[in-house]
Order: structure tokens, then sequence, then C-alpha cells
């Protein structure tokens, strides 16, 4: 019999929906400032279709070298670079560049202090996580729970100025104690602040946590498992997202945190949506700590908030305008700074992306030798590639939020 | 030499006592400097041994002594979440042969940093599978964070031609 002329198609069985369709490879530039990625990185990604096959992050877009200006300044000099490392919680820099120091020269500082500092460090964790969380949703298109997360961190800055004395820039945290003590006030404020983001927070969690639109672009995307995270080393929520429990303020208690009650909240799979709740579950213990501080600063009542050691404090103002010694002490630490006893030392805080650490390196001089900043940006966002091989295009933007890449931080 | 008290460092000298130089636990860190061709068994050692359990290559960056010979210093900074302990690994590295072998085969953390310590020291990471520039761009001349690298000095941002 001979064949028709018109073959009839074959029939579709589901197999055949289901197979891929391969298509031609395009190489896509992302970035260096793509709107959809807050901080300023490129990616190169090469798509099959509009699945990633290969992905190079390319990162230094911001490098404004940091650790070389460190290294011809004075200890102090470098407090305020700290700062603009990461932009959204600059004291938890501060701190880790000064407990470093501290540690070379070997200083305990008083209790009175080490509160307050635990205070700024969780206010300005709090921070973070909220311009993490709140950026996350305003790139997944959607503005209501953005505007909640930064009414939220606009008081959250209110308070970190009205400690101390900036917004964003604090330089609060100083060799050996803080700036200044909390303003009269300063509690009740804070008190209220922590009541208003609780009802912020909750505000969030009603549109955001259980929205359907929201939960399908961060579940299952952006997996990590907890090998991955120990061979990248990586730490912070990202870590804790896979359900390992790792947090400096628990395992190396540093300042108070051993005195206070709080948990360390973890996820299962490791996914963005897991980094999210832990995100937000670390803000509710983030106030919960800021509540202890409070009640701790008004139990301890005024006290010294600096040690009291001539090579790194400055003598009274009274006593420099009406003693030689002391004008003499004052002018040396002014002009030359402190010298720090010739060694290494690495200090490590928990931050809000993971263990911010300062290696460095004296030779007894006013000058350090090394300041490295250990960058968890910067280390957190090595596996990326990897987390992103076979997803869609579009996972990329929340998983790159919830690695929340600081630039600043990343590229110094 | 002495073991300082640390588990890490005991296990080193019991295990390659030929590679390791000095030891010191100054401020709490324990150290150890051990030989630049070495650090490898080292790093594995150290990884693989099931009573240490280094699992995290948590830092790695370069250090320029200028003028002390030799030159630069490697710092790994090691950290064992399962027995909650650090230890500081050291290599020296004479300038005219900055080379030491990469570690991206045991941590892939190694990858950025490594690259990161080729970029801003100029130390060749043997074995590293794509050592290039990261915070800088290719077309920049010179390695900025060594010493003799005046910090005034500018170079334009040249980059790929469009």
């Amino acid at each position: 019999m001979a064949e028709p002329y018109f073959p009839s198609p074959p029939l579709r069985s589901d197999d055949d929906f289901e197979r891929d369709l391969h298509t031609e490879h395009q190489v896509l530039n992302m970035g260096p400032s793509h709107p959809a990625t807050h901080g300023t990185v490129k990616f190169l990604i090469e798509l099959d279709g509009e699945s990633i096959v290969n992905l190079d992050v390319q990162v230094g877009y911001l490098h404004r070298g940091f650790e070389k200006e460190c290294e011809s300044g004075t200890w102090y000099q470098a407090i305020p670079y700290t700062d603009r490392l990461n932009y959204n919680s600059a004291v938890l820099a501060n701190l880790a560049f000064c407990m470093a120091v501290e540690k070379l020269l070997e200083l305990e500082t008083p209790e009175r202090c080490q509160w307050l500092r635990v205070l700024a460090s969780e206010l300005s964790r709090l921070g973070d996580h909220l311009t993490r969380c709140g950026a996350a949703c305003l790139e997944l298109q959607a503005m209501t729970p953005f505007l909640y997360g930064i009414e939220a961190r606009e008081l959250t800055w209110d308070h970190l100025e009205m400690l101390c004395g900036a917004r964003v820039t604090s330089n609060y945290i100083r060799i050996g104690g803080v700036k200044h003590d909390m303003p009269s006030g300063f509690p009740e404020s804070c008190r209220d602040y922590i009541a208003r983001t609780r009802t912020l927070l909750r505000d969030f969690d009603d549109v955001v946590t259980s929205n359907r639109i929201f939960v399908d672009r961060l579940r299952d995307t952006g997996v990590i498992d907890r090998e991955t995270c120990m061979r990248y080393a990586v730490t912070g929520p990202i870590l804790r997202s896979t359900g390992d429990p790792l947090d400096l303020r628990k395992s190396e208690p540093y300042l108070v945190y051993d005195q206070i009650d709080f948990d360390v909240p973890v996820g299962t799979v490791g996914d963005n949506y897991d980094r999210y709740l832990v995100c937000v579950e670390e803000m509710h213990q983030s106030l919960r700590i800021l509540e202890q501080c409070l009640a701790k600063l008004e139990r301890l009542g005024s006290g010294p908030v600096n040690v009291l050691d001539p090579r790194v404090r400055w003598p009274a103002k009274g006593r420099v305008f009406n003693r030689m010694e002391e004008l003499i002490q004052h002018f040396k630490s002014v002009t030359e700074g402190p010298r720090v006893p010739a060694g290494e030392g690495y200090a490590a805080v928990e931050s809000a992306n993971g263990e911010l650490g300062f290696y460095l390196v004296s030779d007894g001089s006013a000058v350090p030798v090394k300041v490295r900043c250990r960058p968890p940006s910067f280390i957190n966002l090595a596996p990326m590639a990897g987390m992103l091989k076979g997803a869609m295009l579009a996972d990329l933007i929340p998983t790159f939020d919830f690695i929340n890449m600081v630039g600043g931080e990343c590229d110094r | 030499m002495e073991d300082h008290g640390s588990a890490a460092l005991r296990r080193l000298l019991a295990a390659l006592p030929e590679a390791v130089h000095e030891t010191h636990a100054r401020l709490g860190d324990a150290t150890g400097v051990v030989e630049p061709s070495r650090v490898l068994d080292v790093l594995r050692l150290l990884r693989d041994d099931r009573e240490l359990d280094f699992a995290m290559l948590t830092d790695l960056c370069a250090v320029d002594y200028l003028p002390r010979v030799p030159r630069f210093e490697v710092v790994y900074h090691l950290y064992s979440p399962a027995r909650n302990q650090r230890v500081r690994i050291k290599a020296r590295v004479p300038e005219a042969d900055a080379r030491i072998p990469s570690a991206v085969s045991l941590y892939a953390s190694a990858d950025w940093m490594e690259r990161e310590a080729w970029d801003l020291y100029g130390i060749r990471f043997e074995g590293h599978p794509d050592l290039r520039r990261i915070l800088l761009y290719d077309e920049f001349e010179g390695h900025p964070l060594r010493k003799d690298y005046p910090k005034e000095r500018r170079q334009p941002l040249v980059g790929p031609r469009n």
C-alpha cells in the first residue's frame, strides 16, 4: 500500500511535552548596574532559552582600596572607612575592627560599653535585614511591603542617629569604648520604636509571607546545602537557612552575648524562602535583645563607657586646656595616633551577612602593617554561580537579594 | 616546638614536623608557620583529621612585610564548626619566586580569595583553575597592596572596547 501523501502527525505523548527544547546558547550581560541588582555587580550569563547554563559573577566595581587607605593612616583613621564597608550596618564593621585592635592592645572594655555596643549592633542588624527583605520585595515587584520595611528601617536609623549622631556612617565604636553614652530619653523612645517595628513586621508578614506570588518566586530557588556552605565558608543567614545553627554570638560569644537570652532561627532546605524566614525571625530576636539591653543599661546606671587607658583615650578636655602634660598627650594622640604593640590578631563578629572579621598586623608603630577585612558579602557571593546553574533567569533576582551582597563590603 | 595547648598544632607537629617552621599562640590565636611547598599537606591534614575537622577555610589573605626576607606571607584562617576551634596557618613566600600551591582543590572558598591575593599582591597560586584579577580590571598594571606600590599612583580606567 502506498504511503499517504500527508502522513498524519504521530500522536504526542506526555513525554513529548515534557521534553526540553534546546535553543542556541546566548550570552547576556546583566549589570554593572542593573535595576534589579541592588549593588554594583555584573553577571555574565550563558543562557539556554531562559535557563542559566553558566554564570560568571564579576565584582570589584566599588573597589576603593580600603585596605591600602587603612595601611597609610593611623589606627583611628581606619574606623570611618569601616563605616563604608557595609553601609547598611556600619556599626558591625566598626565593632569588628575595634575588637581586633583591642585584642592587639589587650584591652578589656567596661561593662556599660559592652551593652551599648550590643545595642548598637542589633539596631544595625535590624537595619540590614529590613533593607534586605524590603528590597527583595521591591525587586519582585511588590511595592507595599518595601514601604513597610523602609519605614521600619528609617525608625531604626533615627535611633542609630540618636545614639551615634549619624544615620548611616555611624563611626560610633571607638578603640576601647564607644563615642558616648546614650542620650537622655533614648530608652523610652527606643521602646516605642520596638513596639512600632513589631507592628510593621506583622504588617510585612501579612502581605508577604504567605503571598502566593512571593512564595512561588522564593520556594526551591537558589538552593544551597550545608556541605556546600562549609566548602565555600559561607556563614550567616545563608548557612543557617540550611539548618546549621552556627552563629558567632552563640558559638564564640563576644561582648555580653552570653548573658542575653535569644534564639538562633534555622531553616530546613536552604532555599530563598528559608533565608527570608530566617531573616525575619532574626529581626524579632534582635528586638528581644534590644529590650534586654535597655533594661540592663537602666539597671547599670551611669558609668564609664571607655577604658581609662592613655594609649587610646584622649585626656579630658578640661585638663587639656589647663595642664601641660595632658596638652602634650592630647597633641600626640591626635597627630600620631595610638601605638599598637607588634603582633597579629583576628577578631570577628556575627554581622547581618555572617562572619565579619578583621585580621590585623602591627609592627608596633602608629600605622597598621595589614588591615584585612574578611568580608562576608564577598565570600557568600562566591557560590552563587553554582546555586543558579540550571535555574531560570528570573531566579537570579531573589537569590541575589537574599545573598545580600553589599558592594561596599564585597569590593572594599 | 610547642603546641601551646592547641589540638591542631599538636596534631600538625606529630604528623608533619618537618613542614612546620615555628608556632605561637600569642593573644590566644594558635598559629603555625609552615613550609610553602607543603601547605596543601598541612591543610589536608587539618581538614581530613576526624579529631580536628577544620571544614571551613574562613579567610585567606596575603601580607607584605617589605623589607623583610622572605617578603610575603600567605595567611590561612581555618575554623572547625564541629570542634568550635580556630587555627591560623602562615606560609612565607619570597619576592623572587612568589608562588604557592593553590588550595582550591581542598576548599572551594579559596577560589575567590586566592584570586584577590593574586590581584592585590601578585602571588601566583599554582594549580588555581581560573587565576584572573577579581577586584581590579584586567589592564591594571601592578599589584596595589604591595608596600612599594605608591598610594598616589593613578591609572586610567581602561575598560573593554565598545
